[in-house]
């Protein structure tokens, strides 16, 4: 049997930790990077009598992600306690919400190889951050700066059916977490955690197969790598008639590889019950009405905006709009040069590759919006050629300048005179007879190297476009 | 008359006077504490800096500022509630070093209202019990009868204001913790509407039945003291943002037009001669101050007992789960015997911080809520729960005060109870209503038996309804005259 | 029917050592706990909403401000083992 004959299953449990100043049931601060327990509370450190207040700001984030995520919001939400032992946990149980979270039923879709995929959301609920352990071997030593840390747990139906729509989704939430300004969206500091349920089975069954949990994955990349090493573990497993455990396994990125979790032989038991110190959460409909209004355009609707508007290609305008800054640079440039077609061309082609080589935000560019919007105008008055707006691209890139001034320092102006353009056209033709000769015979392959000549010789700047309307002319003889 | 034995309005109205500072006022009942505590055992531990607290009640006398309605009088404080820089214990080995960093909210609004913290008073374990006897610290002793228990769980806190080692305490009450151990001390004791004083600070026991308040020598007493610690908390998502009334000002011994109801499923024959004649002559005293007297019936509070019981464990079993000796707390000694994982780790730590009532409960509790059997106990007793608090709320259309025994019977022998926890839970019979349906309840002196032990009689009104509970209490204090008859401890 | 297997398990999930001697009293005791809270079951509930906070409380939340933090040293003040300003616990993975 071959691996195309099964299908995997994938789902997402996303942890979001909403961006608040303060914890989500106490007031001592979220700050990373704090000193070593000095972000704490009676209340994050469990101590005796300590008791929960909840968080305005949390319920507000969650409600505006839920929003975002197409998802019912539960007026009445319950807040439940689960319960289990870990020196990082210090109250012995995990505020958290089960039966009646604040979100459920939801979508998002995305945009992949052509098709628009959707993803269902089973449910987004609040919960705390645990502590942090660090493991020294002989010992383990606990901070609490993150224990109480607010977190929406956003969880996906198993929609997902290969690695890639498993990354792709991820990048899609993260996306609308990002636009909605609730949560940084940081893999590699844990801002945002992504543990994957990994299922296969044959094609065509009804019945999911056993699952797997994989955790501790920092990045997109190694989210694609962990879900395609486990699928293919799975495959590996089922073909030479082994089964499949339900367990948790890590991944290990530069092994690429998943490996169990040293796992206890006791079946969890969380004894979830309805949290006594907390009141449920009332989410009045006047407050749900002025959260809804105020969301603002999400990714979907503003790359269908983009095609409609500026008929750019979907696929430009899925990745124009994964950054809210970047859409808004495109939107900049397009509007000021009135060329969206260019400004997606550039942005696409030249300054998300500098951008990436670089690891920059579009925020920390060197080139602003109106200085690509100026050098699309350039090209637009064929006052320089696109090979010589690269040129400049590079300049800007380097120097932060705007292109008017390099061209003109530099004189880069394109030679759109026809009887300029003529007189080099028979310069070059006169110096090689034999070449024209062959390309009259048939080798019209021999047009490029005329062109290349020519251009040597107007150094670059003449109009490659006139270049070949009257090369072609002229060749015919 | 030595001033030990006078309530808190009169010690108040002496230090106001300035006939006595609050030092001298503390300072005698430091000496009175420390000298019959090795008798009572009522408290665990005493607040070194008292004389302190109570100097700088005296200095802002004398700087002419306002000194708030407790000014100068020292409390006793159930060493259940936190106080900063102050051992707090819960009478459990597992925190028998611990020192807050904070104090609860109860506390700070005694200590803003001017009160003098003079020591941590005795309980069960955890507050878990009915006798006092499931101390780490010992039991602590009914100070009528030092054979007796003086009940539970808040045992110390009862104890020291009926021997006159406070001039009044803070208990709490999840189950009657605070109502039954004041009727066996035959002192006033008050349990709030749930909501109404903040839990913040108190190490919790059941979230969803627990309230702190007074036990005081009068009613008076007790409604200035919950007027003080009354009153919503930032710090407490469960507190009221109800106005807190001056209920010591309004009280009433007059009862014209009040309808007091009997619980007929309250007046079994279980019930001994002494209570009984004890009860029935407080109903004479009602009717006799206008109240009109009818029956009504309760049928569900006979489950007050099971239902209690799987509520409360179950929500222990889960507020104790932060005791693992990882932040604070008892440890097992792993240097000499390493834990073998990290399952070990905590049941050893765990096993022996706490006691065996306390384990039994954390077990029955986790029992109750794990999987397979959370419907049939933990989620069917929160059900009985909300019908039953339906019944009392129909109750009280009909009527506007119940009255009834707090027990069976006065206050048991040490010992009597211990080898059966059921029969202990039996204790709670008449208590454990009250709190499931988060009405205020009190337990106000109502005569003696003929052993010499206080028995006392239990009101109860509709939610936030302190007020006429106060006054019915009121008015039988007034017409027993009760409150200068103390135990002499010393013989 | 409470037996010996299921209260070594919950104690497990408890996480509390019960000696074996312990184990047969709690046994005995808590099968006639929970016997005499059987009678429960004859209640009808069907439809009847779980109660968990028997009073009427106004709602109110938290803003989100930053205040009364807790300094380490306080923090870790009742700390068994401690290094530095860490919590010490012995090694889990």
């Amino acid at each position: 049997m071959s691996s195309s004959d099964w299908e995997a299953v994938i789902g997402l449990e996303i942890h979001a930790q909403l961006l608040t100043q303060s914890k989500m049931f106490s007031p001592d601060s979220t700050e990373f990077g704090s000193g070593d327990n000095s972000n704490t509370h009676p209340v994050s450190l469990g101590l005796p009598g300590a008791l929960p207040v909840l968080n305005k700001k949390a319920v507000e984030y969650s409600i505006k992600t839920g929003l975002a995520l197409n998802c019912k919001i539960r007026q009445n939400s319950i807040f439940a306690r689960k319960n289990y032992f870990y020196p990082d946990l210090p109250k012995g149980y995990q505020i958290s919400q089960y039966d009646q979270p604040l979100c459920e039923e939801g979508w998002v879709e995305y945009f992949l190889e052509g098709e628009t995929k959707r993803v269902r959301i089973e449910r987004a609920h609040m919960e705390e951050d645990a502590g942090k352990s660090l493991h020294r071997g002989e010992y383990t030593l606990i901070n609490l700066n993150r224990a109480g840390v607010p977190l929406l747990e956003i969880v996906s139906g198993p929609d997902m059916r290969s690695a890639q729509e498993a990354a792709e989704y991820a990048r899609t939430v993260r996306s609308i977490l990002l636009y909605l300004g609730v949560c940084d969206g940081n893999l590699e500091e844990g801002s945002m955690r992504c543990d994957c349920n990994v299922s296969v089975r044959k094609k065509g069954a009804d019945r999911l197969g056993t699952k797997v949990e994989l955790k501790n994955i920092n990045s997109f990349r190694f989210i694609e790598k962990a879900i395609e090493y486990e699928i293919q573990r799975q495959i590996d497993c089922l073909e030479s008639g082994e089964s499949i455990f339900q367990e948790t396994r890590l991944y290990d990125s530069v092994k690429n590889k998943t490996f169990p979790m040293r796992s206890k032989e006791e079946a969890h038991d969380y004894r979830y019950f309805p949290d006594p110190d907390l009141l449920s959460v009332v989410v009045e409909t006047a407050w749900l009405e002025e959260i809804k209004s105020s969301l603002p355009e999400l990714p979907l609707a503003k790359a269908q905006r983009f095609v409609r508007e500026y008929q750019i290609p979907e696929y430009d305008s899925s990745v124009l709009t994964q950054d809210k800054a970047l859409a808004n640079y495109f939107e900049q440039v397009a509007e000021a040069c009135g060329n969206p077609k260019a400004a997606s061309n550039w942005i696409m082609v030249e300054l998300l590759r500098e951008l990436n080589e670089a690891k920059k935000t579009v925020v920390e560019s060197p080139i602003p919006s109106a200085h690509l919007a100026e050098l699309i105008g350039l090209i637009d008055k064929k006052t320089i050629s696109g090979k010589m707006a690269k040129t400049v691209f590079a300049e800007m890139w380097k120097t932060g300048r705007a292109p008017g001034e390099i061209v003109k320092e530099q004189a880069l102006v394109q030679i759109t005179d026809d009887s300029a353009i003529e007189n080099l056209v028979n310069q070059v033709i006169a110096a090689n007879l034999e070449q024209v000769e062959a390309y009259r015979a048939g080798k019209t392959k021999l047009f490029g190297f005329f062109v290349g000549q020519i251009m040597k010789a107007s150094k670059g700047q003449a109009s490659p476009e006139m270049v070949n309307k009257i090369l072609t002319e002229k060749l015919k003889g | 008359m030595s001033i030990v034995h006078q309530s808190l309005f009169e010690l108040k109205e002496l230090i106001n006077k300035g006939e006595m500072t609050a030092v001298e006022v503390t300072e005698t009942f430091l000496n009175r504490a420390q000298q019959l505590n090795p008798k009572v055992n009522a408290f665990i531990s005493f607040n070194e800096k008292a004389l302190e607290e109570a100097q700088r009640v005296d200095q802002r006398r004398q700087q002419g500022e306002d000194l708030g309605p407790l000014a100068g009088v020292p409390l006793a404080i159930k060493d259940l509630l936190c106080t900063e820089g102050l051992k707090t214990t819960a009478a459990s080995k597992m925190l028998h070093n611990f020192i807050p960093p904070y104090s609860a909210t109860v506390v700070e609004r005694l200590q803003t209202a001017g009160a003098v913290v003079l020591g941590k008073a005795n309980l069960d374990e955890f507050a878990m019990g009915s006798s006092n006897e499931n101390s780490f610290f010992g039991p602590c002793k009914n100070p009528w009868s030092l054979e007796h228990v003086p009940g539970g769980s808040s045992g110390g806190s009862a104890a020291a204001v009926a021997a006159s080692m406070a001039p009044a305490s803070i208990g709490t009450d999840t189950g009657g913790s605070i109502r039954q151990p004041a009727n066996f001390c035959g002192i006033v004791g008050v349990k709030p509407t749930y909501g109404r004083v903040s839990r913040y600070g108190i190490v919790a026991f059941a979230s969803s039945l627990d309230q702190a308040g007074p036990m005081t020598k009068t009613v008076k007493d007790s409604a200035l003291m919950l007027e003080v610690i009354s009153g919503q908390d930032p710090h407490d998502s469960t507190t009221s943002s109800r106005r807190v009334p001056r209920w010591s000002e309004a009280l009433s011994e007059n009862l014209k037009g009040l309808k007091v109801g009997l619980p007929k499923e309250y007046f079994s024959d279980q019930i001994s001669e002494d209570t009984r004649k004890a009860v029935e002559n407080c109903i004479e005293i009602v009717k006799a101050q206008g109240a009109e007297v009818t029956e009504v019936s309760l049928p569900l509070v006979k489950y007050g007992i099971p239902i209690y019981y799987l509520i409360a464990t179950s929500e222990a079993s889960s507020n104790l789960a932060r005791y693992d000796g990882v932040r604070f707390g008892h440890r097992s000694n792993f240097q000499e015997i390493p834990a073998k994982d990290l399952a070990e780790f905590y049941s050893r730590s765990r096993g022996e911080g706490f006691g065996s009532e306390v384990k039994r409960r954390i077990i029955l509790g986790t029992y109750c809520l794990s999987s397979g059997y959370y419907d049939a106990y933990y989620k069917k007793a929160s059900q009985v729960r909300r019908l039953l608090t339906e019944q009392f709320k129909k109750a009280f259309e009909a009527c506007d005060v119940l009255l009834s025994p707090v027990t069976t019977h006065p206050a048991f022998r040490l010992g009597e109870r211990v080898a059966d926890p059921l029969q202990m839970y039996l204790n709670d019979i008449y208590t454990t209503a009250t709190n499931l349906a988060g009405l205020p309840g009190m337990s106000v002196p109502a005569g003696f038996s003929q052993d010499g032990l206080p028995i006392g009689v239990q009101l109860s009104a509709a939610h936030f309804d302190e007020q006429t509970m106060f006054n019915v209490a009121y008015a039988i204090e007034q017409a027993l005259n009760l409150t200068k008859r103390w135990p002499d401890v010393q013989q | 029917m409470i037996n010996e297997q299921d209260l070594e398990k919950v104690a497990v999930l408890a996480r509390l050592s019960v000696s074996p001697e312990e184990s047969q009293t709690y046994l005995k005791q808590m099968s006639a706990i929970l016997d005499y809270f059987d009678q429960v079951s004859e209640v009808k509930t069907e439809g009847v909403d779980p109660l968990v906070t028997p009073t009427q409380i106004e709602e109110f939340w938290r803003e989100d401000e930053v205040r009364e933090t807790l300094e380490a040293e306080k923090a870790l003040a009742n700390a068994p083992e401690k290094v530095g300003h860490l919590f010490k616990v012995p090694p889990v993975v």
